[in-house]
């Protein structure tokens, strides 16, 4: 005779294990490497000492509460600052072996290959064709058909195609808020760049033209490197690969993004994000 | 969490607290059931039994009142970081403690069937392992009212114990029923009251993790103490 018990055996796991962050999304290698960055408005020190890598083909997101150096630090990627005399950038931002905050780095070619999208859209006073066009002929001389080709990919890619085909040739001043920012979004694809920078892309906008933004956000990093400044949160953790947290000017914490709203490591990223401090 | 600064928005704060006051509430209300439990078993005190048992509606409601609650934080709070995870912690460890409370109430019932039987050994074991596991979920359900992480790992590392006086009570009962099978009904009935026990245990251990993954953010290893190897168990008659 043998005796055996075979009942309750199987013991429930009291582990959060799909919550832990081992289980994130792998980060890709860094398509733009910061080392040590600081940036002055004159004799304000705006960022501290900044490291950051954004990976290749993902999305970074930058949280953090008003003036943390965010937004700042968006502009750098694409030498927005350029413009203002007493604003200056130290340290290097690298992409592709050259650091693009050296003078000698030409404007027009890094803009061409670093393009921005701000928070409300900025539509030029023409037609919807010759808003994408305008940008594409700075950089390159189309034929005809080629140009046609080049602003129905960019209205695809943009999501905006089947809603404009038919009135190409109207006023973009017409379309309502959120077509107006695809077509922000189309007019940068256009000129094809790998990085795009997104400056609180929906602050502007409701909620189902925000919604269809971020999932343009999510099929655009198929193909661009893209970096995000958001004050919405929950559009970080939807968005975003990997979020950096802000805070007075210093880079607080990068992490993957579940981690970073499950279980940030800093002390002050896990009050910001739960709403501790503002 | 406890000494992190209050929420921007105050009744955020008001609702953790009722949260963690909730499941405190429910765990006082457990650890009686099990009080009960035990007294029903070692003083044969049917009345204590009966008192087990009618706690259950209690802690079911207190269950659902959680769960409810939870689900309305989410949907309105979209809780991160050290909020989401004591509120989803909040849900797995009052389905935890409903569960502590359903083996004390099992046990409460078989104590009442084993008063109909005069037992001719001894239930010191049985004793000694109520009380541990009586002292391990007086522990967590403290640790939960202080967010104790350090408090949870002695909870977690102590079930290693129970589990051991549970596999030499298994020994023990098998042997009496080989001995003389009327001792068949009354063993089978202790054993299931060891085996609810030990599960007791089990539980506690699953509330110390989550309390654990809820303060500190990561995960206590993945080899927890589990020592429960009657199932392997074979003893075998003489010849």
């Amino acid at each position: 005779m043998s005796t055996t018990m075979s009942d309750q055996q199987s013991q429930q796991s009291g582990s959060f294990g799909g919550l832990s962050a081992r289980s994130d999304a792998k980060i890709n290698e860094a398509r733009i490497s910061i080392r040590n960055l600081d940036f002055f408005y004159g004799d304000n020190r705006a960022l501290k000492a900044i490291n950051l890598d954004f990976p290749d083909r993902q999305v970074t997101g930058m949280i953090g509460p008003s003036g943390c150096g965010k937004s700042t630090l968006l502009r750098v990627l694409n030498r927005m600052y350029d413009l203002y005399p007493g604003q200056r950038a130290v340290g290097e931002v690298m992409m592709d072996d050259e650091n693009i905050v050296d003078p000698k780095v030409d404007l027009n070619s890094l803009r061409a290959r670093v393009g921005m999208v701000f928070q409300k859209p900025t539509p030029f006073p023409m037609t919807i064709y010759d808003n994408i066009a305008f940008g594409v002929k700075l950089h390159e001389k189309l034929s005809k058909s080629a140009m046609d080709e080049r602003v129905e990919w960019s209205l695809s890619r943009a999501a905006l195609w089947e809603e404009a085909k038919d009135r190409l040739q109207s006023s973009a001043m017409g379309l309502s808020g959120g077509q107006q920012q695809r077509l922000c979004i189309a007019r940068t694809i256009a000129v094809r760049p790998e990085v795009i920078l997104f400056d609180e892309p929906t602050s502007a906008l409701d909620p189902i033209s925000t919604l269809k933004i971020e999932e343009l956000i999510d099929e655009l990093k198929h193909d661009f490197t893209i970096a995000i400044v958001t004050h919405n949160m929950q559009q970080a953790a939807r968005c975003a690969d990997q979020v950096a947290f802000f805070y007075l000017g210093e880079m607080v914490e990068v992490a993957p993004a579940g981690q970073m709203f499950t279980a940030p490591k800093e002390r002050r990223t896990q009050e910001y994000i739960t709403g501790r401090f503002g | 969490m406890s000494d992190a600064p209050e929420h921007l928005v105050k009744s955020f704060d008001q609702e953790l607290n009722r949260l963690r006051n909730l499941m405190t509430q429910m765990g006082g209300i457990v650890e009686t059931q099990v009080a009960l439990a035990a007294d029903a078993i070692m003083q044969r005190d049917a009345a204590a039994a009966t008192r087990a048992v009618e706690q259950d509606p209690k802690v079911d409601a207190l269950e659902r009142e959680v769960e409810t609650f939870v689900i309305r934080l989410l949907a309105l709070r979209q809780p991160v970081a050290g909020d989401l995870r004591q509120i989803v912690a909040a849900l797995k460890i009052t389905g935890d403690l409903e569960r502590i409370g359903d083996y004390a109430a099992n046990v409460a019932k078989r104590s009442i069937v084993l008063t109909q039987f005069s037992l001719p050994y001894s239930l010191a074991g049985l004793a000694h392992m109520a009380r541990l596991v009586q002292g391990q979920l007086k522990s967590i359900i403290d640790a939960l009212g202080e967010s104790d992480a350090e408090k949870a790992v002695e909870v977690w590392r102590s079930d290693q114990v129970v589990d051991d006086i549970y596999n030499a009570i298994f020994r023990e009962l098998i042997t009496y029923m080989m001995e003389d099978p009327r001792n068949i009904t009354p063993c089978t009935h202790l054993l299931f009251i060891a085996k609810n026990l030990e599960r007791i245990g089990d539980h506690a251990t699953n509330i110390a993790e989550n309390l654990y993954y809820a303060v500190k953010g990561e995960s206590l290893p993945d080899s927890r103490p589990k020592g429960d190897m009657s199932a392997y168990a074979v003893i075998r008659p003489r010849e």
